[in-house]
């Protein structure tokens, strides 16, 4: 059976975190679960904050942007292993 | 002091330039002969946009060489050419670039600037910054180290403007331990309230709360929020004023303990908290109010020992009674305001107040004329307040009746990273109905291309009843976009 990959894309430029603030933990490692709804991590544009979150239920199998790292609308932040 | 001092032939500074000549317009007053240079050494801006190039135009006109940062987004902002040096200073993440001290730090070192420029944001007010500054023997243009350090807690501020004999908000003025301890606290004040960062800025960290229900859901997100934002989770409680008014004073200290006041200026079209339009005076003071107003900023900002231009905050209830809310230890956006119906440059007096010069004049020497609005341009979507960053394709800026101080210009890349904020329009009129027609004109005949900005929420703003009769609360925002 075919393992079915869901990409995880940024609505919006910005620059991306994978935590809440600089001391906390990451929302989600690789190889970690999340559900419908979960956040995933943060973009943050023109200092507004914006969570971004999983539509489906599955496996972290990836992150493709880092920490802090800017980003473009339609990039590819993580891959979703689907359940 | 005087609110008539008028003159309808004086040239205007660089900023004054296109304003409609016939309008009756304060006697500029610049603190030294116009065009003599000034002796103050080579001056590092650490910041970006519209702000950078008010900095650089009145440096030029006192002969202060500049340098300008920029971070790799910026290289192609009109603010980082006007400058005479320029350094980068990193990427474009902000926490790289313009916070980062030690590449501002560097950035002054290898380019010989010996005095720093914060502007506002950023490290504006930061306290440990000014001290870097100054340890290191730069000048830093804004009020004493440890006057920031006093301002930068709001619940520090508040118990200093109370022993001072400034109302305050009623509320708890001590940190809150716990969410038990905050309801029961609530409790005793009254809802509703409003749940405050201490640390906080700008409009953010902070939550009307109704009911013990709503404080219990909104105590972890604050605290949250007040944690990411600020690095600091104490938060407390103000009894919510009903139809809130924010208006504040602008001030000037020097190191003789001399302190003026140089009017107020009314802040209530706000949205999201933070501010659209800006105007002076406020039509919602009565004279006596006013002149208590003046009267308790003055004592506040003299009873920390303030120096530099500043702005006491204040809320003001529907009984015109008013309350500290917090300080600015630095300039405001909208200080042109101040400068249109004053004829002062703000900046010029911030960077003398910094070399050590005193306040040149007494406050009865100080005077005010008409009316002065001004609109803050913004890129994004005029009713969600979405951001909408991109590259800004056609921009008419009328040539005349009004001052522009924008960021950006016809080609320039509103980008992502930073506030949302293109620039600011400012007119000036023998009263305020005056004053309105020239800024709804102006706005009519402004046009920005390429991007979303709010010139149709603005022009709202000017047509709506409650606004132009100036009975208007921090709520008008939100009740027009209902209707």
């Amino acid at each position: 059976m075919a393992e079915e990959f869901k990409s995880v894309v940024s609505p919006l430029p910005g620059v991306f975190y994978r935590r809440p603030s600089a001391d906390a933990a990451e929302y989600v490692q690789e190889g970690g679960r999340v559900e419908v709804g979960d956040t995933i991590g943060l973009i943050e544009i023109m200092k507004n904050f914006y969570e971004v979150k999983s539509d489906v239920a599955g496996t972290i199998d990836s992150f493709i942007v880092v920490n802090e790292e800017l980003i473009d609308i339609g990039q590819e932040i993580a891959r979703i292993v689907v359940e | 002091m005087g609110r008539s001092k008028t003159n309808e032939t004086l040239i205007f500074g660089p900023f004054f330039h296109g304003l409609n000549k016939r309008v009756v317009r304060p006697e500029v007053r610049h603190l030294r002969e116009q065009d003599e240079d000034m002796n103050f050494p080579k001056l590092l801006i650490a910041n970006r946009g519209e702000i950078a190039r008010r900095i650089i135009r009145t440096c030029k006109r006192l002969g202060i060489p500049t340098v300008t940062v920029y971070s790799e987004a910026d290289r192609n902002m009109p603010y980082v050419q006007e400058g005479d040096e320029r350094v980068l200073i990193g990427p474009a993440q902000a926490t790289k670039s313009y916070l980062n001290m030690d590449r501002i730090m560097e950035a002054a070192a290898v380019t010989g600037a010996k005095a720093i420029h914060p502007g506002y944001g950023f490290l504006s007010e930061n306290s440990e910054f000014a001290k870097r500054c100054r340890e290191t023997g730069l000048i830093f243009v804004g009020p004493e180290t440890f006057v920031i350090e006093a301002m930068a807690n709001k619940i520090h501020a508040r118990n200093r403007m109370k022993e001072a004999g400034v109302p305050i908000v009623p509320g708890y003025d001590g940190p809150i331990e716990s969410v038990d301890d905050a309801v029961s606290l609530a409790v005793e004040i009254g809802f509703p309230l409003m749940l405050k960062a201490s640390a906080g800025g700008g409009g953010i960290g902070m939550q009307r709360v109704d009911s013990e229900a709503e404080l219990r859901m909104a105590y972890d997100t604050t605290l949250q929020k007040a944690v990411n934002f600020f690095g600091d989770g104490t938060v407390f409680l103000e009894k919510w004023i009903e139809e809130p008014r924010h208006i504040e004073v602008q001030i000037a200290g020097d190191r003789l303990g001399n302190v003026v006041h140089l009017f107020e200026r009314e802040c209530s079209v706000q949205r999201r908290h933070q501010k659209v339009m800006e105007e002076s005076p406020s039509p919602a003071l009565t004279t006596k109010t006013r002149e208590r107003l003046y009267e308790a900023a003055i004592r506040g900002a003299k009873s920390i020992g303030y120096t530099n231009v500043g702005t006491m905050e204040f809320i003001l209830d529907h009984n015109g009674n008013f309350y500290f809310l917090e300080m600015n230890t630095r300039l405001q956006v909208e200080h042109p305001v101040t400068e249109m119906i004053t004829g002062l440059d703000l900046v010029e007096l911030q960077i003398r107040l910094s070399a050590g010069e005193n306040l040149p004049w007494t406050q009865a020497d100080v005077g005010a004329a008409g009316h002065a609005v001004e609109a803050r341009v913004y890129a994004e979507d005029p009713k969600t307040f979405f951001p909408s960053p991109g590259e800004i394709g056609r921009m008419n800026l009328p040539s005349t009746g009004a001052r522009f101080d924008f960021g950006y210009g016809e080609g320039s890349t509103v980008s992502p990273y930073y506030d949302p904020m293109v620039g600011k329009v400012i007119v000036h009129g023998m009263n305020r109905h005056q004053a309105l027609a020239q800024m709804r004109k102006t706005l009519q005949q402004m046009q920005v291309d390429g991007i979303q900005t709010n010139l149709s929420l603005l022009l709202k703003i000017l047509d709506n009843h409650q606004f132009i009769n100036g009975r208007y609360t921090t709520n008008l925002v939100t009740d027009l976009l209902r209707d």
